[in-house]
């Protein structure tokens, strides 16, 4: 992983890409994941935000605390829009050679709502036609924009607006249903871990095809926990094994460095410890702990025969 | 056999035997247009085919072509690749435009000159494929400018008339291109496509480095669009400015059209309505799309029979020309309007006919106004028919008594026996 010292001899990542003075919450797991982003990115890019907290905390017209080319735009349209500026950076470049456009890097930035539910198609779509794009979902798990109602990507037993007594089904794997689309670059992120956000920003800068990274961003009003434990609750989350870290090139899936050593399952926090965090598990039934519990030892039981196989295979 | 006169006139450069389709396709090869993004839906489908052949046969170098998933992305990628400063266009019907109606609204919010041919269809249930321009005028009060085309020619010239238009910096809105479905698009009449360099000089320049002058995207002057505006900020004034560069384009339409006549030779009545034997007129028809070419020929035939009869080709929907219809209404005694689309619950049932009426409301000394429906669903309107409906009218002005049949006012012609 890069080094905060090797991050500081880098220009753009020295300079704040998204303002201060933005109306972001306090302990906005959001703004850490897109100033982050951006180190990484610079300003060379073009990035749509479909309907989500972002549209909002980016400031009221007119106000603007992005400064780089950002377009709000409608919710299920994230993923053409930025379809659409690769196409118009592709013509632009043919049409006045040698400037910034054969530089410029199309990007959108969607919630969980965002990606998992309403924008699927238009992600699965540009993803099945491998545009040059990075697709980014921070994922606070539920619409925190619109008052915490349920996504798809809202966590089994966790309470929203619409789930009363908890979530009863599990949160949708959308990295593996992107990495099914054959695409050059999946990755997860928490932003717990920046460096390694920047790290994977600017590996996906640098490949040509479709790019999905998926970066669990906590939202203190909507999770129930206090504004200043947002980065702590994010670590928790990597350390109980419930969100993982790797990245997927060309298929090959690695994980990240501080998800490695959950490979052995003593090394896992287990998940009562997380969710005794936060005020939308109050209540949570015994079972459905067990449930979530057995979640994740599933799905690393899953990643634990694939690096299994990986590694017979290569000896 | 092919007649000799016929011969030179099939092998002359610029002429082709195409369908109306294929004339939208060739119109965006001539406009050169920069990114294309489109989905199939019938009958639009030959557009798309057309256009991936040149496209793919490098018949439109540097022009990006999106396959996209559906018809929501169809406008959404065109709305990114627009507002970075590039000339865009597409094609849809019926269905396919009602699944991009958010991004309909966007495109009109953002002021980008998309331009969308549309092989208009009847909106399901029931399944219909055939031509019904519900689908176009069901986008009324989007922002976008619409118009219809009655010829293949017609198709291929008002796209790049509507470039022009559209571009324009002082409308800067995007526009449908509507025909009839089936009718148009896929019969086949010569079309002139022209010359490139002819082409190049009537159109405005394609947008240079910089964009459009009020949406870009350049890292070197970042600007971001769309924030949440409070209802104290100027939400209100910036639908106002739509409104206003809607009202205004009727008269860049008209200069447009003069101009188009001047370069090219063919002329399209002022851009927004065309007449046809208003001058003595007692009854006239208001048609548009192409049944109103074949009324060309059934006022002839009428007027045969010693009827002075006309018809009114509407061409822009929007912008309405109030004023155009406001006179072409003061030289007639009763002026039928002739719906192919419905608009249920309205004055009249009938979109046009609705729109008419309120343009002439407390307007003195007009024509009384006959609320028509025809071919609905594609359904066949003959010759025969037309003729029938021009007496009608004539009818009326004779015996001043409406027809016994009609549904809350208006005449629905050539319907079927309903138990």
């Amino acid at each position: 992983m890069a080094s905060l010292k090797k991050v500081m001899e880098d220009e753009i990542a020295c300079k704040e890409w998204f303002l201060p003075g933005n109306a972001c919450c306090t302990g906005c797991g959001l703004e850490i994941a897109l100033r982050w982003a951006m180190k990484a990115l610079g300003p060379e890019i073009a990035m749509v935000t479909p309907a989500s907290c972002l549209n909002v905390v980016i400031g009221l017209w007119p106000k603007t605390a992005p400064d780089f080319p950002q377009f709000n735009m409608a919710f299920a349209a994230g993923a053409a829009v930025a379809s659409g500026f690769e196409a118009a950076f592709k013509a632009k470049a043919h049409k006045f050679p040698g400037k910034v456009w054969d530089r410029m890097t199309s990007i959108c930035f969607a919630g969980d709502g965002g990606t998992t539910d309403i924008g699927i198609q238009g992600l699965s779509g540009a993803a099945e036609r491998n545009s040059d794009i990075i697709y980014v979902c921070y994922d606070n798990e539920a619409y925190m924009n619109t008052g915490i109602q349920r996504s798809s990507s809202t966590p089994h037993g966790a309470i929203t607006t619409t789930t009363t007594f908890g979530k009863d089904r599990y949160k949708k794997n959308l990295p593996a249903i992107m990495r099914a689309h054959d695409i050059p670059y999946v990755a997860t992120c928490s932003i717990s871990e920046p460096l390694d956000i920047y790290e994977k920003f600017k590996k996906a800068k640098s490949i040509r095809g479709t790019k999905y990274i998926h970066i669990l961003a906590p939202c203190a009003p909507g999770w129930g926990f206090p504004s200043e434990d947002t980065i702590e609750i994010a670590r928790m989350a990597v350390k109980t094994g419930f969100w993982i870290l790797y990245e997927i090139e060309n298929g090959v899936l690695t994980l990240s460095k501080k998800s490695k050593s959950l490979l052995d399952p003593s090394k896992r926090v287990p998940i009562i410890e997380y969710v005794a965090t936060q005020k939308r598990f109050a209540g949570i039934s015994e079972k459905t702990l067990i449930e979530l519990q057995e979640q994740i030892d599933r799905d690393w039981e899953n990643i634990s025969k694939e690096i299994f196989c990986q590694e017979e295979y290569s000896k | 056999m092919i007649k000799p006169e016929l011969k030179d006139f099939l092998q002359s450069e610029e002429t082709k035997i195409i369908k109306g389709n294929e004339a939208a396709a060739y119109a965006a090869k001539s406009a050169r247009v920069q990114v294309i993004s489109a989905y199939p839906i019938t009958p639009q489908t030959t557009v798309v085919e057309k256009l991936s052949e040149f496209v793919d046969g490098g018949l439109m170098p540097g022009t990006q072509y999106i396959k996209v998933e559906s018809e929501h992305s169809v406008l959404a990628s065109l709305v990114g690749a627009s507002m970075a400063g590039t000339r865009t266009f597409t094609a849809t019907s019926g269905q396919g435009l009602f699944y991009m109606y958010e991004m309909v609204h966007w495109t009109a919010g953002v002021r980008l000159p998309i331009i969308m041919a549309i092989a208009s269809r009847g909106p399901a249930p029931p399944w219909n494929i055939w031509a019904d321009f519900t689908d176009v005028i069901s986008c009324r009060d989007t922002g976008w400018m619409s118009s219809f085309c009655a010829t293949h020619q017609e198709i291929y010239d008002e796209i790049l008339m509507s470039y022009k238009v559209c571009e324009d910096h002082e409308v800067l809105l995007p526009k449908f291109v509507a025909y009839g479905g089936f009718i148009l698009s896929h019969t086949s009449k010569p079309v002139i496509i022209e010359d490139q360099d002819k082409v190049d000089n009537f159109l405005p320049p394609l947008p240079d480095e910089k964009g459009w002058p009020h949406i870009w995207i350049d890292p070197e002057r970042p600007l971001m669009h769309g924030n949440l505006i409070m209802p104290s900020g100027f939400y209100s004034e910036f639908r106002m400015k739509i409104h206003d560069a809607l009202i205004k384009s009727k008269a860049k339409i008209k200069a447009v059209a003069k101009d188009f006549e001047k370069t090219f030779g063919r002329s399209y009545g002022n851009g927004l309505i065309e007449e046809y034997k208003m001058a003595d007129a007692d009854v006239a028809i208001l048609n548009y799309g192409d049944l109103a070419l074949q009324m060309e020929e059934a006022v002839d035939q009428v007027r045969e029979e010693g009827y002075k009869v006309g018809m009114v080709k509407l061409r822009h929907f929007r912008p309405f020309p109030v004023e155009d219809v406001i006179e072409v209404a003061k030289k007639v005694k009763i002026l039928g309007v002739m719906d192919r689309a419905t608009a249920f619950g309205s004055p009249t049932g009938g979109p046009i006919s609705s729109e008419v009426k309120t343009a002439l409301h407390g307007i003195k000394g007009t024509a009384m106004i006959l609320p028509m429906m025809n071919g609905l669903g594609g359904r066949e309107v003959s010759l025969e028919q037309q003729k029938e409906q021009l007496k009608i009218l004539m009818n009326i002005k004779e015996t001043g008594e409406l027809p016994e049949d009609l549904l809350h006012g208006t005449l629905w012609h050539g319907k079927l026996e309903v138990n």
